[in-house]
């Protein structure tokens, strides 16, 4: 009993290569020969869906084959004339996710100019409150997502004036829990995707010095199974959109060296389906466009050379952040 | 499980109910086309065809909120369709009560879902009555005891409505439950820091609690984090309460190698460094052979890290040794 661990098992007869021509031709056709049910259930959240499988093209370079200038379109109808928010699909209402997301798709293109960027600017900075914290939409919900969000997002179009910095900083470090890590809330349980979302504040508003590096790292660390796979809190299964999470936390710490990167990529393959394409959270699982990004992103981390470096901050190809001159910041050891 | 599909043999289309025949539905405006080519499930494009055509007309009316609950049914993650129900339940001034047992209805069937939460949340606020939230949440977390959702709503209610009278009880069900459980550690940690306090006496129980659940699970990665959590409110650091350390030479000791345990006395060394306080037990020599035996031995899978930790020993036993 002392030293049982959930965990996952991997199988002989498990991808052990990364099969990128499938991923590929997965997310091409992704909706086309969907199954049309839940097709329509993710409308919700179309244009993350977007974002994630250009992203995973744009890293396998293979972005040509997305519609683009339809993409653009549908983005710029889906801009709300009146607060300058983005919504997840045209007749939605704006939300913080789906103005990130609509603005990291467009930086990618280059064409931010397609849409109203001032509306988008007052839309963020609206969402401040007092305390620093960031409203997700109108009605009021904070999460410390939406502060990186925000910051995100305005330093995409070299806006990040337009906010108080430093209280959006201090929120989120009142978000800091006793483990070193970081939760949703102030109080809240600490989870590695909500510490990708502070760290990456931290990291855009270069106040990486604010953390407690060594033991954040560490406890990331301890997310590692024997199965080579991560989870997000302790005694939960290891699921592969972790690899982003605590591995791009790690690269913003300049730890990454300190998990098995051996056993990891041999978690990360075993997520690939080898007849449809794409990733999913665990070995045998049913596969989809966010972990199949969040697959290759971990990948590129790890350094497969198949794989575009990917940007640990901003989960964007390290070319898009460079033509954009952005430096978020990485810790020195 | 319930099915929202086509099975149910009693649903009629909205376009096909005479008392909706006076609006005209409105299809999905596609996005992309090989991103967005659909051929949606009848029911479900029928009930979001006519909630997007309520919705282009602003109706606010009672058919519009029934209306609501299909689309709901058939997607509780859609955010627009709650945002729409809210301005309806202004508008029509309808009974919040009752949405309060309907919403309870959605979360026993989507407990994982954000809007269903945040609407529970913003109908306790319109109501600024919180004397279902405990239970609420207490049934959610008999069913999953990490929902992050459902303790997210719970220190909320806490908070805001003080209902910090028998969180601790609560807490300690849930440990007795499942040792293990993060969640519920974090929320000891929660109710002792915004509601106990860390007081010197608080400090030696909360302790003395821990050290009991270690001694019955000794590798148990939650329990650690939370003796350290407490022992930033120490005065005396980790290194100089004698009731921890005598504790984790015992366990040492008893022959436990529990990766946290030799975590745990790493880290009493590296203070006793610090503070220059090292002796014959705190000292680098032994913290660099308890690095080594996690790398080798004990935590093959973070060797890497151990090995880093263990370079940062030797340093300083260069510098003992100047």
């Amino acid at each position: 009993m002392a030293f049982t661990k959930k965990d996952v098992t991997l199988s002989e007869d498990r991808p052990k290569t990364l099969l990128l021509q499938k991923h590929s031709d997965y997310l091409a056709s992704y909706g086309l020969n969907k199954d049309d049910y839940e097709y329509c259930m993710t409308e919700y959240l179309r244009m993350s869906g977007i974002y994630w499988s250009l992203t995973a093209m744009e890293l396998m370079n293979q972005s040509s084959r997305m519609p683009k200038e339809e993409i653009i379109e549908f983005i710029t109808s889906c801009q709300d004339k009146e607060s300058g928010g983005i919504s997840a699909s045209i007749g939605h209402d704006p939300h913080m996710l789906y103005t990130l997301s609509a603005i990291q798709v467009l930086a990618m293109y280059d064409r931010v100019n397609a849409i109203d960027v001032e509306g988008v600017v007052r839309y963020v900075a609206s969402m401040q409150q007092e305390d620093g914290s960031f409203f997700g939409d109108k009605w009021g919900e904070v999460d410390t997502r939406f502060s990186f969000c925000a910051v995100m997002c305005l330093s995409l179009l070299h806006r990040l004036d337009a906010i108080n910095i430093n209280k959006a900083v201090d929120f989120v470090l009142s978000c800091m829990n006793f483990d070193g890590g970081f939760g949703s809330k102030p109080g809240s349980e600490s989870h590695a995707g909500l510490i990708y979302c502070c760290v990456g504040t931290l990291s855009i508003c270069k106040r990486m010095d604010a953390l407690h590096a060594d033991e954040l790292a560490w406890w990331l660390c301890e997310r590692q199974l024997p199965s080579g796979g991560l989870n997000g809190r302790p005694e939960k299964l290891p699921d592969l959109c972790y690899s982003w999470w605590v591995m791009s936390s790690l690269s913003m710490l300049n730890r990454i060296h300190w998990v098995d990167k051996k056993n990891l990529e041999q978690f990360i393959l075993a997520c690939q389906d080898p007849e449809t394409g794409g990733f999913s959270d665990r070995p045998g699982d049913i596969t989809d466009p966010f972990h199949t990004l969040f697959g290759l992103a971990g990948l590129s981390l790890l350094g497969n050379e198949n794989i575009k470096p990917v940007n640990p901050t901003y989960c964007m190809p390290q070319e898009t952040i460079d033509r954009l001159k952005l430096e978020p910041q990485i810790l020195l050891i | 499980m319930s099915d929202s599909g086509d099975s149910d043999v009693s649903w009629i289309f909205y376009k096909d109910r005479p008392e909706w025949s006076d609006l005209t539905p409105v299809p999905e405006n596609d996005g992309p086309k090989p991103v967005v080519v659909i051929a949606h499930s009848e029911k479900f494009e029928d009930v979001y065809d006519y909630f997007r055509a309520i919705l282009q007309n602003n109706e606010k009316s009672e058919r519009a909120l029934q209306l609501t609950k299909d689309a709901v049914e058939l997607n509780p993650a859609n955010y627009t369709v709650w945002q729409y129900r809210r301005d309806l339940l202004q508008a029509l001034g309808t009974d919040l009560k009752s949405e309060l047992d309907y919403v309870e209805a959605v979360i026993k069937q989507s407990p994982k879902n954000y809007q269903v939460w945040h609407h529970r949340r913003v109908l306790v606020e319109w109501l600024k009555d919180s004397s279902l939230e405990l239970e609420l949440t207490r049934d959610a977390l008999l069913q999953d005891p990490k929902n992050y959702h459902a303790w997210q709503h719970r220190q909320w209610a806490i908070k805001t409505f003080g209902l910090f009278d028998k969180e601790m009880e609560f807490v300690d069900n849930l440990i007795s439950e499942d040792v293990r459980n993060n969640s519920a550690w974090n929320q000891r940690y929660f109710v002792m820091n915004n509601h106990h306090g860390w007081t010197d006496m608080n400090v030696q129980k909360e302790i003395c609690y821990t050290l009991e659940k270690i001694k019955f699970v000794k590798n148990n990665e939650s329990a650690w984090n939370y003796l350290r959590g407490v022992l930033l409110h120490d005065k005396k650091g980790i290194s100089g309460n004698t009731i921890v350390t005598s504790f984790c030479e015992e366990l040492y000791l008893n022959k436990c190698r529990s990766p946290y345990l030799l975590a745990f006395l790493i880290d009493i060394c590296e203070e006793a460094i610090k503070k220059e306080e090292t002796n014959s037990l705190y000292n680098a020599q032994r913290a660099l052979e308890l690095c080594q035996s996690l790398a080798t031995k004990y935590d093959k899978i973070r060797s890497k890290y151990w090995n880093f930790i263990g370079e940062k020993f030797r340093k300083y036993q260069k510098s003992e040794n100047i």
